[in-house]
């Protein structure tokens, strides 16, 4: 819960973080080597210098040092675990769904617990699915078009399997699907971050909620052309939202673009911890304001009440989480 | 190398420094040079280079790395003295195909054979556009700045705007990059025509100036976004003092 200067609580859902192991023993390839690494330095670029973790801690951190710096120092109510099972680089994986679900157990009150699937795995595929829906009960998924399986380079939700996954999702009550925007490596010839194919995916699927992880940076200007469109597109600020420590000004610009286009009721705060924090991250988020002259040049601006939707309320919706009835049973626990 | 051979080189290192400074990322439109792409330059009395080549991660994307290494080999090879020029990337997760395909000639698709459709040619373009709409709003906004107004702009020949004397050497590099890719889209480029259009060609309407304004920040965010990124993550990554 954070509280303003006057005394006002906001409810904070967390709409992306991770529970991962990148632990020597665990990398399967100089890929695992390399992807902990790639993290760490995104990490490192962005972080105030106060919060920065060594090589060692940021491999591995463990439940309660999650528990601690989301729920006890960061402000966080709840929080949606994302998985990524990256296993052509990770023997066990980098944080499945079933990992995730035993390491939170102790606070599962506090964790939405995301699944995953792959249409590469086609027919088997769908069945894992089922039975996440069954063990877990998912209300939502996390995709990453970009993972590498075997000499596959990554897949598009537009693929003929990707829509039967899709439909599948649908079926079974899933409402939600993240889609992680970042560097893909097919099709070589082409852009690697489009997003064109969250369009086709939206229009075919009106009834599922897109959320675009990293608002589809750097492609900004595609991602907000697509949530005009589609009501049914949303933003993940993760990534996004880092920005506001570092470069103020460019997170203000990058904050008018989205609230004009996509609005502060399709907008999701999200820290993508451990790379980030959410303590900092929600509090220099708090202390924004959106500049005079994008004010005037846009028309937007960033109010307490936008902040409040963006930080848990949209999330709330999403995944029918009833904040008043969950701090009663939050602050009893 | 002794100090004779040294001072020898330093012309030629200079003119090698400065053909990679007009080679560009083209997602980004800086120069590789600016960027700190380039780690190392080691020339041969026999006229052979040998560039080192470094990217922020492990996993940029390979076909604007292959881009860039094609084209640096491409730029210093222009130089009459230079007899081979071998671009070797290093940390990368696809420098071997890379190095390979620049160092041999091969295109993009006979670099990655089975891997893609098509050569890179549509992406050089559209990213090219990225770069005239970036460089047309820095141009326009800091006149802005300077008190011109949105017919004024609206209305300018390219002779006028080449005539234009504003004692800052801000805006007269930006009109100088601007000037460098006006001749490849926006229409016909002779002293009369308008000296800012769209890609297209069309004309900017004054009334409308800052929705237009506002279209091309949303292309420079984007492009700022990488640009921030990247020189954050290669001092993270190679240890050295921001710019």
């Amino acid at each position: 819960m954070y509280k303003t200067s006057d005394g006002e609580e906001i409810f904070v859902i967390d709409a992306h973080i991770h529970l991962w192991d990148a632990r020597p023993e665990n990398q399967r390839n100089v890929h695992g080597a390399q992807f902990i690494n790639c993290f760490h330095d995104y990490h490192s670029a962005l972080s105030p210098p106060e919060y920065l973790w060594s090589a060692e801690k940021f491999q591995y951190y463990g439940p309660e040092t999650l528990y601690e710096d989301l729920f006890v120092n960061g402000y966080d109510d709840m929080a949606v675990c994302q998985p990524t099972y990256l296993k052509d680089f990770y023997t066990n994986g980098f944080n499945t769904t079933e990992q995730n679900a035993e390491l939170l157990k102790d606070c599962a009150d506090r964790i939405i617990l995301n699944g995953a699937f792959d249409p590469r795995d086609e027919e088997l595929g769908l069945e894992a699915l089922e039975s996440l829906v069954e063990t877990y009960g998912i209300q939502g998924v996390k995709l990453y078009t970009a993972e590498w399986r075997g000499d596959s380079k990554g897949y598009k939700l537009s693929d003929p399997w990707a829509k039967r996954y899709l439909e599948k999702a649908q079926s079974l009550g899933i409402k939600n699907i993240h889609v992680h925007k970042g560097p893909t490596i097919l099709p070589l010839n082409r852009d690697a971050f489009d997003v064109a194919d969250i369009d086709d995916a939206a229009t075919d699927f009106p009834e599922l909620n897109f959320i675009v992880d990293h608002v589809g940076l750097p492609r900004l200007d595609d991602f907000c052309w697509i949530a005009v469109q589609e009501p049914n597109v949303y933003g993940g600020l993760a990534v996004a939202s880092a920005f506001v420590h570092a470069r103020p000004r460019y997170f203000a610009e990058m904050m008018a673009e989205l609230l004009f286009w996509v609005g502060e009721d399709r907008l999701l705060f999200g820290s993508d911890y451990g790379i980030w924090q959410p303590k900092w991250l929600i509090e220099k988020f708090m202390a924004f304001e959106m500049p005079d002259d994008l004010k005037a040049e846009t028309g937007v601006d960033l109010t307490t009440e936008g902040k409040r939707k963006i930080l848990g309320l949209n999330a709330a919706k999403l995944y029918g989480v009833d904040i008043e009835a969950k701090k009663v049973s939050l602050g009893g626990a | 190398m002794n100090a004779s051979i040294a001072q020898l080189h330093a012309p030629r290192r200079d003119e090698i420094w400065a053909r990679l400074a007009r080679v560009s990322d083209p997602e980004l439109d800086e120069s590789v040079a600016e960027m700190g792409f380039v780690e190392s330059i080691e020339i041969c009395d026999s006229g052979e280079v040998r560039i080192g080549f470094r990217l922020p991660t492990f996993w940029c994307s390979p076909n604007f790395a292959f881009l860039m290494a094609h084209d640096m080999r491409e730029a210093v090879e222009a130089l009459d003295w230079v007899t081979h020029a071998e671009i070797a990337l290093t940390n990368h997760c696809n420098a071997e195909e890379i190095n390979r395909g620049v160092g041999g000639s091969l295109s993009f698709a006979e670099t990655f054979p089975g891997q893609t459709e098509a050569e890179l040619d549509d992406l050089r373009a559209t990213f090219r556009r990225k770069a005239y709409q970036g460089r047309q709003e820095k141009l326009m906004r800091h006149m802005v700045a300077e008190g011109f107004t949105p017919e004024h702009i609206a209305a300018m020949t390219i002779g006028e705007l080449t005539a234009l004397a504003i004692a800052s050497s801000e805006f007269e590099a930006l009109r100088a990059r601007y000037a460098e890719i006006r001749c490849e889209f926006g229409g016909p480029d002779a002293a009369g025509d308008a000296a800012f259009t769209t890609p297209e060609g069309d004309a900017i309407d004054a009334k409308n100036f800052n929705l237009y304004l506002s279209t091309l920040r949303r292309v420079r965010i984007n492009t700022q976004f990488n640009a921030n990124m990247c020189k954050s993550l290669l001092n993270v990554r190679y240890g050295e003092d921001e710019e």
